[in-house]
């Protein structure tokens, strides 16, 4: 059988899919030729604007001319596809070549409407929609002050993020009373506009633009219709796109009328033969202006063509997740008040920023739609209630009231969701098909990525595929697996039963000990720190490095630029004024942002990797030491100043945190660990939010444990009262070391206080009583740690083997040289992406 | 560093010894970074490119060394997305990829040579 000629017009993203899937259904059928405007095959256009911050065309490639060639599939660039001949079946194009089909299909994807507005072709002016424009755009903001973008919607916007991150001053122009006016309401779309505000871009909305003439002091004016105007270097189309449907115009294949090539449920148009996908493709009256549904459009054409016209189209939901300028926003089905009767819960917080909107049919019953901005976290079960239509809770309200400690109440639980409920909306997986995948055998998210691909597109999904995943396995009788990963069948505290008694030192005896593989960076870093916690060897010793979490690895936090923080310590945040002038003169000197932090102490920011150690001599040579910001281990021991100069105190709160900081300072844990010390019940020290808190009474000290900041903020319990400060240290050092025996790898001290069996009633008879009989091992394990103490940044800058691996290159001199600043409030601060389209989990 | 080395020939980048087992380097390579990694157990070197296609900055040099199954990887120290040291692949990405070049040990030095 001779192979079908297939051709595609367009080779754009929905394009590209289609010719994947249709040669993934069987290459040896199928002689596939494509042709593009663009001067380069299929780019992920949906990530466009990270352009900006740094991603090449290559990058953005969703594949190259070697793959195609490889597959056989033929493309022309540069060429476009100007006349159909539907009697010869032949496709005609500008440069005169005429290339013939058995099937035909469009992807033309749409193009920017320009508003006929006079002047609005000048070389300044733009559209956002290639990456040329986007080239061009570069260009333009080089010579530009200003820059207006016109229109506020979702494009518009991620056009107004772009000016900002060119530097120049930002308008985004509106013709509607609101930003992003088909997702959102009036309220959130003026809470948008106040965030958008706050962070220095200018908004005008319900300005119409009549002209854009020679300005006065810019290069352009914009004329609006009420009178006034706006001066402007550079301008940024963004009003919206119209499907590309020129050659069915031209051609007479039928469409809508306000455009769009007109398809069928196999996205069959109204010539035979001739299929249209994507954003050029009108579906009962619609266009889908999102990479999905065009995604599944393609999928359908192909399986049509394939043979199967049990697959159709059948619409898709355009609920959408986004950050924009760094903001989040979510609106999901419909928003405006058109649903009949229609009733609505609104959750708004001015402080916090925060608008939330959910909209229930006339009974109360059902969902219709919501509106989040500045909170999404309600997305994922919102979604859910609407794509499947499921029943609310009698009080709705809850779904978007702060969550106040039982989240059960607010979330729905994956077990009500039905089978159908997509997970995954990106590669089409329902809840049915992670029960499948279970059933086959399916246990971890990594198997579960790799027979479904769940989760593995924007990621937005996976805390959700995650539950699913576990309620299943759950469900199933399966004991959800402990094993740390692959490489040990043991759980963290398996593992440290095994290195303590044992007496093994290194990660690679523990491998051969009872691991396989290589090792990861989920066990490395957890071994690295058990071995720290018994044994207290320096952490950059050979045997060590490789182990250490970044931030241990180079004694520094890293920072999202690839730079690392600088943390001197300051045991109780007390510092002495020639102390607090070397930071300030070596903050100066190296030019870090410098900052106050909640742990009472002075961070620097910026430093990068060989600047570390001369950095450190300096702070070393006048008295610091490294304040472990970088490790899980102890942080910081805040305190009130107490009775040496506190009206009120009762005890030297400071001297005793002092004592406390100085004893445990350096020491590895499950998590880290912070103190508090209170030199009265006024607790100015908030003692109660931290893991060991001390508050100072007439009769001693009350100790409070499994306190916590954070993302689930818990204040402690008190654990006994009226302590001397050597019964303090005793106690703490027992409790210290049984939270570092037996805790889960990364588990805060109040999640472990909840987990342990019998909770704070059972701590007491280990650590009072010593039911276990193992407080002398405890203690003699803590003085052990304490004896073995070493500031890691004096033991470095020591070792000129260990200053080598300091420097960005092995073989040169030179920094980072992609490293880019910005000035604000007179420091500097990483030039770096504000904005994510969707987030990466 | 010799820059106008062609891409066929082999570049001395730094002797075996600066190397750190079961860690990474970065190197300065006919103006590139390029991130060189030492492992121990299987005794084999990798070099790939050291930007974070995720993180979008110069760091995979810093990031740990892992295997699952038989593919060895490095975890980028932002995020934490893997990339296979041999092919460059991202394990937890179709779409990303980052570049990887050929390395070898020739008299106690690490060499470096473009990938054909
Ligand atoms: C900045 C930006 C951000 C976006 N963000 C998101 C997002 O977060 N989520 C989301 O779901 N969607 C987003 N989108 C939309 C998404 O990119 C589109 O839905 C998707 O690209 C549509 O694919 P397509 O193949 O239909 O069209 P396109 O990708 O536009 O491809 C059509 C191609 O056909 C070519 N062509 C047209 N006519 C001819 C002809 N006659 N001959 C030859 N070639 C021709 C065009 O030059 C073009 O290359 C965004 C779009 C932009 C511009
Ligand atoms: C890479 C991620 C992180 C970085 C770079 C970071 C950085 C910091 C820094 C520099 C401080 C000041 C601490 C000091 O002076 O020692 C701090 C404090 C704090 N961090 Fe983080 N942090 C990170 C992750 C987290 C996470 C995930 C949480 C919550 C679970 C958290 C909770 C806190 C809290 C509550 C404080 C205040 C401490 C206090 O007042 O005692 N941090 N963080
Ligand atoms: S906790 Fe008591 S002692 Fe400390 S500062 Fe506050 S009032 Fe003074
Ligand atoms: S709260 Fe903590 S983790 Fe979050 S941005 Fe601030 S420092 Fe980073
Ligand atoms: S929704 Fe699952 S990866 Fe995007």
């Amino acid at each position: 059988m001779s192979k079908q000629r297939i051709v595609v017009v367009g080779n754009g993203m929905v394009g590209h899919k289609f010719i994947d899937t249709i040669i993934g259904n069987d290459e040896t059928k199928y002689e596939v030729i494509t042709f593009s405007e663009e001067s380069r095959l299929a780019y992920d256009r949906v990530q466009l604007s990270y352009f900006f911050s740094g991603k090449t065309a290559e990058d953005l490639a969703l594949t190259d001319a070697a793959y195609y060639e490889e597959n056989g599939i033929k493309f022309v660039l540069n060429d476009k596809v100007v006349d159909l001949d539907f009697d010869n079946r032949n496709v005609i194009t500008a440069s005169g070549r005429v290339e013939s089909y058995d099937k035909l299909v469009l992807a033309t994807g749409s193009y920017p409407f320009v508003p006929p507005i006079p002047g609005n072709d000048q070389e300044h002016c733009h559209v956002y929609r290639t990456i040329d424009d986007l080239e061009d755009i570069t260009k333009s903001g080089e010579t530009s002050k200003t820059g207006v973008v016109i229109g506020g919607g979702l494009l518009g916007l991620e056009a107004g993020n772009a000016l900002v991150n060119l530097g120049v001053e930002t308008h985004i122009v509106e013709f509607a009373p609101r930003l992003m006016a088909v997702q959102l309401d009036d309220g959130g779309g003026a809470l948008l506009k106040r965030k958008i505000e706050d962070l220095g871009v200018h908004v005008h909305t319900e300005k119409a633009t009549t002209e854009i003439v020679a300005g006065k002091t810019s290069r352009y004016r914009m004329n609006f219709a009420d009178g006034s105007h706006l001066e402007t270097d550079m301008i940024i189309f963004s009003a919206g796109i119209r499907p590309q449907d020129e050659l069915a115009r031209k051609t007479g294949i039928p469409i809508g009328e306000r455009g769009g090539i007109v398809i069928n449920n196999h996205c069959e148009t109204g010539v035979e033969d001739v299929y249209a996908i994507g954003e050029c493709a009108l579906w009962e009256n619609f266009i889908f202006g999102l990479v999905a549904p065009g995604y599944q459009m393609a999928k359908v054409a192909a399986a049509h063509m394939h043979g199967d016209s049990e697959t159709e189209f059948t619409g898709a939901d355009m609920s959408t997740k986004l950050k924009l300028l760094g903001i989040d926003v979510a609106s999901i089905g419909e928003v405006h008040g058109k649903t009949p009767g229609a009733q609505s819960y609104t959750y708004h917080d001015e402080i916090e920023q925060v608008y939330k909107r959910l909209i229930v049919s006339a009974d109360g019953t059902k969902m219709v739609g919501a509106v989040l901005v500045g909170d999404v976290e309600a997305y994922g079960t919102l979604l859910q209630l609407k794509l499947n239509d499921m029943n609310l809770p009698a009080n709705p309200s809850v779904l978007i009231l702060p969550s106040s400690g039982g989240e059960e109440a607010a979330g729905m639980g994956v077990d009500a969701l039905p089978d159908t409920a997509a997970i995954c909306s990106c590669f089409d997986v329902s809840k049915g098909d992670i029960k499948n995948a279970v059933a086959a055998g399916c246990c971890s998210m990594g198997e579960l990525k790799a027979s479904t691909k769940a989760a593995t597109g924007c990621g937005g999904c996976s805390a959700l595929a995650k539950q699913v995943l576990d309620s299943e396995l759950a469900s199933l009788g399966f004991e959800v697996k402990k094993d740390i990963c692959e490489h040990f069948a043991y759980s963290r505290q398996e593992l440290a039963d095994i290195i303590r008694v044992k007496k093994i030192k290194t990660f690679s005896a523990l491998l051969d000990d009872c691991g396989s593989g290589l090792g990861c960076e989920i066990c490395k870093p957890a071994v690295a720190n058990i071995l720290a916690a018994y044994w207290n060897e320096y952490v950059l010793e050979d045997a060590h490095v490789g182990l250490q979490d970044t931030n241990d690895n180079y004694l520094g936090n890293m920072q999202k630029d690839g730079t690392y923080s600088v943390v001197p310590r300051m045991p109780g945040g007390e510092v002495t004024p020639d102390g607090l002038i070397v930071i300030g003169q070596v903050a100066k000197e190296f030019n870090l942002y410098t900052k106050v932090t909640g742990g009472a102490r002075v961070d620097l920011f910026g430093a990068q990797l060989h600047e570390l150690p001369t950095i450190w001599k300096k702070l070393v040579d006048a008295g610091f030491e490294t304040g472990h910001a970088y490790g899980k281990s102890l942080r910081t021991v805040k305190s009130c100043v107490g009775n040496t100069w506190c009206r009120y105190g009762v005890k030297n709160s400071i001297g005793f945190a002092i004592d406390l900081e100085n004893r445990y300072k350096g020491l590895r844990s499950p998590h880290k660990v912070k103190f508090g010390v209170s030199g009265c019940t006024r607790e100015c020290a908030e003692a109660q939010g931290k893991d060991f808190g001390l508050i100072a009474t007439d009769g001693g000290w009350n100790l409070y444990f499994g306190g916590n900041g954070g993302m689930r903020p818990r204040h402690g319990d008190l654990f006994a009262s009226d302590l001397t400060d050597e019964q303090v240290r005793t106690y703490v050092d027992r409790i210290y070391m049984f939270y570092i025996r037996t805790a889960d790898r990364l588990q805060r001290t109040s999640v472990w206080l909840e987990n342990l069996e019998g909770g704070i009633e059972y701590l007491r008879e280990v650590i009072i009583n010593d039911s276990l009989n193992i407080n002398a091992e405890l203690e003699a394990e803590m003085d052990n740690n304490v004896a073995n103490y070493q500031c890691e940044w004096k033991t470095t800058i020591e070792s000129p083997e260990k200053l080598k691996r300091f420097k960005h290159f092995i073989n040169s001199d030179e920094g980072d040289s992609k490293l880019a600043f910005k000035i604000i409030r007179g420091q500097r601060f990483p030039l770096a992406k504000e904005i994510e389209i969707t987030e990466l989990v | 560093m010799d820059m106008t080395s062609s891409n066929t020939n082999w570049t001395d980048i730094c002797p075996i010894n600066d190397l750190t087992p079961d860690a990474g380097i970065c190197a300065l390579y006919n103006e590139q970074q390029v991130a060189i990694f030492l492992c121990k157990q299987t005794n084999s070197v990798y070099a790939v490119g050291n930007f974070d296609p995720f993180g979008e900055a110069n760091v995979l040099s810093r990031g740990i060394i892992g295997s699952t199954e038989d593919i060895t990887y490095v975890a980028s120290p932002l995020y934490k997305q893997r990339f296979n040291l041999a092919t460059g692949e991202c394990l937890d990405s179709e779409e990303h990829k980052i570049k990887t070049f050929n390395v070898r040990i020739e008299n106690e030095q690490v060499q470096l040579k473009e990938a054909s």
